[in-house]
């Protein structure tokens, strides 16, 4: 097996050797467990007449739940990629145990790829069986499915991936704690950057929307959730929000339109890059 | 600061690559610098294959900075190097190198044999040959019947056997031993000492770190002695211990006395014995008839070969001066 393939499998042996992925499990077998109790209980609200509520608004309900529950799920995947992600390259330096494997023909390169492959597959895996098992719950407990279910989760999971990719990036050059705190300190400032793009688009400020547009270049992750947003909302409610103009745009848990194709290809030149920089940062660190 | 090498080993010959192909390692002028601190200082030396080679130093002297250089985990800022013939960083090289560092540690949720199968997957060695060379190794740094144990487990001395073990595997041609001995008990060390000689004799090369000078003296065949980043003296035993010491109880001495006595070799004052070193046998019967003129009292005359440790304490003092 490739030196990269075996730092990749390394990672993953470690992640379930030190019950991470157990805990992962339990958490989410009880978060989506009470999910589905309380996304059943939105069936039976009944109305002022004491009739239940109408299909349509049991799904309009349901979505705005989904997308709350849904950032809180981003946010627990986007926090515990960040926090493994910090110390994956510095703390095995501070330990000395990278000191004997790179004494054997493994290039600098591979330790990085094979870790971010490794830590990768792992998000992407619990993006999709987390995810698809909390979607599974809601629509048992409500019979609603977001419209663009796979979309949904492929930019959940993406969100992990980038704060993955910077939490791998700082672990190159600072210690573990400090790179997953500023990793997640990017991430909230990201997503609040958004929110205030959004307040500019609302408000038709071209200075305050340019204030998302770049936080979406320098960290993708809001953008993504916004992706995320837009897969999850019917369809009658994205045509509510965008009759309502400009002011529809400034709700930090809506979006109007899905991300555009070049903010999608610029997603993928980001990986790129931050990949690239951990590689050429971890080749010029000593140890 | 220059970009870590991991070459291919396509580098253009030159002369001294040409003669470095003959040895385990070879540097020239390797300098090491942290800022303004100098770890390494100029260092040429050569390392024939198959010697045992002690690298001797006291805390803070640049060995480890050495090892870490020709292993291509520090970038020099000045030199060259070669380890079996090719650049330093070349990973061809590195398939035929094992190194257990002074920090060793390994993953401590994976059990001692999976540790060793990792690095013969790294190294990388024929997968038909793991378990051999998993047994092998685990009996002689005795650890086969924690094969299966998690490292977690183990104490600070198993782990470093175990780390010794890893740097066994698959017969490399050059070993770097960084503190081998530093957890270990007494019946570890002599563990450690065969181990080396067993090396040696299958034409090994060992590159021994270490400030434990009497497991040095033992076992290596050439030595250097490394202070401030610089190589302060380097040759076989014989050349390094050349002269004999006396240890003479004595008392009577004032220390005017003592610095008069001082003609005779440098001297290591403890209470009642006067250690010189450095002193023909010759003159030892001269040594006494001075001290008996000054009104010393001799109880014991005790010639003896000098030790490294004489040799290394007076070669540090003579540095200090």
């Amino acid at each position: 097996m490739p030196p990269v393939l075996v730092i990749a499998r390394l990672t993953i042996q470690e992640s379930s050797r030190r019950r991470l992925l157990l805990a992962l499990l339990v958490l989410t077998l009880l978060v989506v467990g009470f999910s589905a109790w309380g996304f059943n209980k939105i069936t039976t609200i009944n109305q002022s007449d004491g009739t239940p509520l109408p299909p349509e608004q049991v799904a309009f309900i349901t979505s705005q739940l989904l997308i709350v529950v849904t950032f809180m799920f981003s946010g627990v995947l986007a926090l515990s990629a960040a926090v493994v992600a910090g110390p994956l390259i510095s703390g095995e330096v501070e330990s000395g145990l990278l000191l004997s494997m790179l004494a054997r023909p493994v290039r600098r390169s591979e330790v990085v790829i094979g870790k971010w492959l490794g830590l990768g597959a792992l998000v992407a895996l619990y993006a999709a069986v987390a995810g698809g098992a909390e979607l599974g719950a809601v629509y048992w407990a409500t019979g609603y499915m977001p419209p663009h279910p796979v979309q949904l989760l492929t930019y959940v999971g993406a969100e992990g991936l980038i704060l993955l990719s910077l939490g791998l990036l700082l672990s190159t050059r600072l210690s573990g704690i400090t790179a997953g705190v500023i990793a997640l300190v990017a991430w909230l400032v990201a997503w609040i950057a958004g929110v205030v793009g959004d307040i500019g688009a609302g408000l038709q400020n071209n200075a305050l929307e340019q204030v998302g547009v770049v936080s979406h270049l320098v960290l993708p992750s809001d953008g993504l959730w916004r992706g995320a947003i837009f897969a999850m909302e019917p369809d009658t409610f994205i045509a509510a929000l965008k009759a309502l103009g400009t002011a529809g745009r400034a709700n930090p848990f809506a979006a109007t339109d899905p991300p555009p194709l070049s903010f999608l290809a610029w997603v993928v030149v980001w990986f790129a890059i931050a990949l690239g920089l951990s590689v050429l940062s971890f080749r010029r660190r000593e140890i | 600061m220059a970009e870590l090498a991991e070459k291919t080993g396509t580098a253009a010959a030159a002369p001294q690559e040409a003669a470095a192909g003959t040895t385990a390692v070879k540097t020239v002028e390797l300098t090491k610098r942290f800022g303004k601190t100098v770890a390494l200082a100029g260092l040429t030396m050569t390392v024939p294959r198959g010697e045992v080679f002690g690298f001797l130093g006291p805390n803070g002297a640049g060995k480890t900075t050495a090892v870490k250089l020709l292993l291509g985990l520090l970038s020099p800022t000045a030199g060259q190097g070669w380890l079996l013939g090719r650049p330093l960083g070349d990973l061809a090289a590195r398939r035929r190198i094992g190194y257990l560092p002074e920090l060793f540690r390994y993953q401590y949720w994976l059990s001692a044999s999976e540790v060793l199968a990792l690095h013969c997957e790294l190294a990388p060695l024929p997968r038909s040959s793991w378990k051999d060379e998993i047994r092998t190794v685990l009996e002689t740094v005795g650890l086969k019947d924690r094969a299966h144990d998690k490292v977690g487990t183990f104490s600070k001395g198993m782990q470093q056997r175990l780390g010794l073990g890893a740097a066994l595997l698959g017969e490399p041609e050059l070993v770097f031993l960084d503190e081998p001995t530093s957890a270990l008990d007494p019946i570890g060390r002599h563990d450690v000492r065969e181990i080396i000689r067993g090396l040696a004799s299958r034409g090994t090369a060992v590159f021994l770190n270490s400030h434990l000078l009497s497991e040095v003296e033992q076992v290596c065949d050439r030595v250097a002695v490394v202070d401030h980043g610089r190589v302060i003296a380097s040759g076989t035993m014989d050349d390094l211990l050349s002269g004999t010491a006396v240890r003479v109880r004595v008392t009577g001495l004032s220390q005017a006395d003592k610095n008069t006595l001082a003609e005779f070799g440098s001297i290591d004052d403890e209470d009642e014995n006067l250690t010189f070193t450095n002193l023909a046998a010759d003159r030892v019967p001269e040594l006494v008839s001075a001290i008996v003129s000054m009104g010393g009292r001799v109880y014991e005359v005790a010639p003896r070969h000098q030790t490294l440790e004489d040799r290394f304490l007076q070669l540090l003092e003579e540095e200090e001066k």
